[in-house]
């Protein structure tokens, strides 16, 4: 029988990783991260957990000992978040660019500088080009469930792409909440035996991976790592089905709530998904005709899930804790990149909010509302608008 | 007829057709190495194979991994430039999970040692990890097209040390890494030359052997980098013992004060006190060993650049207990 407990996203992360059986984690500890690597240590002291924790001195090493340990053949787990991440980043290109199938879990956090260790999604928005796989969670139950559907598609041949979760910092790592724990057996059913095809060091059949490639074959390598980001949208279906149908959870790239008549629909991520499905009920109760959505996965980018939710709706707004410089959000490309050749298509418009942990309260969706509004009765808007912004200290 | 032993395995493991330069002395240092690994694995585990590398980027890596084409026989893994102890840090606990016997050899450049890829060695060191750390040290960055590194000697030449009216070339003395990794008390830590090979060959099983991290580092020659005759790597390298510029020695669990420092040969006399080297006059000027290398021509015009050259090396040999003599050359 599965068990409810009563944990914080971090135990929820840690709990996915023991579920999972990775036999190599290698992880530092970044805030709001740490708990993921100490719980993580725990269920290895406690021998609950059979694996090798490597406890490297840098984020950088911790994802090239991962990449090292997937290439010899084995699952592998890390966790972090934010400079972590960023520390990463060169080591991520390469993990997607020799398939290897390794999970992170991310406590979303701002970028320095400056310093600021509080939720937004900068830094995983920030690695969108690296070619992982990304999931958010909206709650601490979600960050558990993601992680094991991301080795399920990561470590599906047909994609063989690292995968990340994210979750947001302090608002899930550090909250408390109940958390349906799956039974061990149902989770080796669902994972199964982590069984490499193509990557192993096995003296007995030697190998040479990681190599260099000439402008011959460059780009055709670069073109694997697409086309495995294209084949993980269907994959990324059957594992959320194949999870519903074990664990009775339900998944979707993009989670739908009241869009049916709406005409403005807020899209947003992670645990912001929450506050605003609330918001929606709140705007309903007085009659006013707005959804929402959740990206529950953001890469690869589901193109025909938006074009299907910007169907129903006159003004799509988008909620959004990252910026892309002189752009706007990264939603903002993405949904403008998945509408651009459609021939009828709502008005988009941008909200940044959020960003280092700033509290998002109604007020500021009700800003973000009465921009959408303006756009929805055809008056212009700007396209980026920062909600909450102080503008007195400037 | 009696058929003699070779003196080191026949197996190869770097394969002929990489893409070194002609003379290359990593080329050679690379091959000893892993020749010397299978034997030791094969005395240690009986399986000759029981061995994956994991190597950074660098000239040895592009050289010999260029896509569809391999030179490694043996199970074979480049990430990126500074991380080659943190993948074989990985490797090697994967190969624990998986009960495969064995050990990883983790190979770098000066570059990816020295200097950009020196937390990453002192990660591994310090964790513990049962790999052979073996630094190939050509005493630049050959890859990039020789610039300096922190491993570069003084008064080298190299395109960003280049001498001129106000500079003698690299200005810093080179920073020695084997030490460096011995501070991490491992088991076992070594230089070597490829002017010496049996002895390479030796220290390179020695380390394998051992249970827990080694770090050798190898001086090879690099005509390129040095602009010297393709034919004289071995000659250069062996000068380089013989004059005092590079020593090769031997530390044991981390004991710095117990080194085991070699005689050089080339006529130096040695004088040992209980059995350890505590000085050394050597015969041969260093001029012998710079003259032939074009990285050095310019100190020619400034001898006096050279008698710094033999305080730094002085100092260095202090560094590990032992006074030295170096000659200067016969008027």
């Amino acid at each position: 029988m599965p068990i409810r407990k009563v944990m914080k996203a971090n135990e929820a992360a840690a709990w996915a990783a023991k579920l999972a059986k990775p036999k190599v984690i290698a992880a530092f500890p970044i805030t709001p991260s740490t708990l993921v690597p100490e719980k993580i240590s725990e269920f290895v002291a406690d021998g609950e957990l059979d694996a090798e924790f490597i406890k490297v001195e840098s984020e950088h090493s911790a994802i090239s000992a991962c990449v090292g340990a997937s290439a010899a053949g084995v699952r592998t787990f890390t966790a972090t978040a934010s400079q972590g991440l960023a520390l990463m980043h060169e080591i991520l290109f390469i993990a997607a660019g020799m398939r290897l199938p390794i999970v992170i879990a991310v406590g979303n956090r701002a970028l320095s500088a400056p310093i600021n260790i509080w939720n937004d999604w900068q830094d995983t928005i920030s690695e969108r080009d690296t070619g992982w796989l990304q999931f958010y969670a909206e709650n601490n139950q979600e960050a558990l469930d993601l992680i094991l559907i991301a080795y399920k598609v990561a470590e599906n041949e047909k994609v063989l792409l690292p995968a990340m979760v994210g979750f947001d910092a302090f608002i899930l790592t550090h909250t408390v909440e109940p958390v349906e724990i799956p039974d061990q057996e149902l989770v080796d059913e669902f994972l199964g035996e982590y069984e490499p095809k193509y990557a192993y060091l096995d003296p007995s059949r030697p190998i040479t991976q990681g190599t260099l490639a000439f402008p011959a074959h460059y780009m055709e390598a670069r073109y694997t790592v697409w086309e495995a980001n294209e084949n993980a949208r269907k994959v990324i279906d059957e594992a959320f089905a194949e999870f519903e149908k074990r664990f009775g959870r339900k998944y979707q790239k993009i989670e739908e709530y009241r869009t049916d008549d709406a005409e403005i629909i807020f899209v947003t991520m992670g645990s912001l998904a929450g506050t605003v499905k609330e918001y929606v009920d709140h705007l309903r109760e007085q009659g006013i005709k707005v959804g929402a959505a959740k990206m529950t996965v953001y890469r690869p980018f589901p193109i025909e899930e938006v074009r299907a939710l910007a169907k129903k709706a006159k003004v799509i707004a988008l909620l959004e804790k990252n910026i892309t410089f002189s752009v706007g959000g990264a939603l903002f490309q993405d949904f403008s990149r998945a509408l651009i050749n459609e021939s009828e298509k709502p008005k988009i418009v941008d909200f940044i909010l959020g960003l280092g942990g700033r509290d998002v309260t109604f007020r500021d969706l009700d800003e973000a509302l009465a921009i959408a509004q303006k756009a929805l009765n055809g008056e212009a808007v700007d396209e980026v608008n920062w909600i909450g912004l102080r503008k007195e200290i400037l | 007829m009696a058929v003699r032993k070779p003196p080191i395995t026949t197996r190869e493991y770097w394969a002929p057709g990489h893409a070194a330069c002609a003379g290359c002395g990593c080329a050679t240092a690379l091959r000893l190495a892993t020749k010397a690994f299978s034997e030791a694995m094969e005395e240690k585990y009986g399986d000759p194979n029981a061995f994956a590398i994991a190597q950074a980027t660098g000239c040895m890596e592009v050289v010999s991994a260029v896509f569809p084409y391999t030179a490694w026989k043996a199970p074979w893994l480049h990430v990126a430039f500074e991380n080659a102890a943190a993948a074989a840090s990985g490797v090697e606990a994967a190969w624990k999970k998986l009960g495969r016997k064995g050990k990883i050899l983790a190979i770098g450049g000066d570059g990816g040692t020295a200097d950009i890829g020196m937390q990453a060695l002192s990660g591994m060191l310090e964790r513990w990890h049962n790999v052979v750390y073996l630094m190939y040290d050509n005493e630049a960055y050959m890859n990039t097209g020789i610039q300096r590194s922190s491993s570069t000697p003084y008064g080298a030449w190299t395109t960003t040390s280049p001498p001129g009216k106000y500079s003698i070339g690299e200005d810093k003395p080179k920073k020695w890494v084997a030490l460096i990794a011995a501070a991490h008390q491992v088991p076992y830590v070594a230089t070597a030359s490829i002017g010496n090979p049996f002895d390479f060959v030796k220290k390179m099983k020695k380390a394998a052997k051992v249970d827990g991290p080694a770090f050798v580092q190898v001086q090879c020659t690099c005509p390129t980098g040095w602009k010297s005759p393709l034919e004289k790597g071995v000659e250069i390298a062996r000068l380089a013992i013989e004059t005092g510029v590079w020593p090769l020695f031997e530390i044991e669990n981390g004991d710095i004060w117990n080194i085991k420092i070699q005689a050089p040969g080339g006529g130096a006399k040695v004088k040992r006190e209980g059995g350890r080297v505590v000085a050394i006059e050597f015969k041969k000027p260093i001029e012998e060993y710079l003259k032939l290398q074009g990285r050095f021509k310019h100190l020619f015009k400034q001898p006096e650049a050279i008698d710094v050259m033999r305080e730094q090396i002085k100092a260095m040999w202090r560094t590990i207990g032992v006074e030295v003599t170096l000659p200067k050359p016969e008027e």
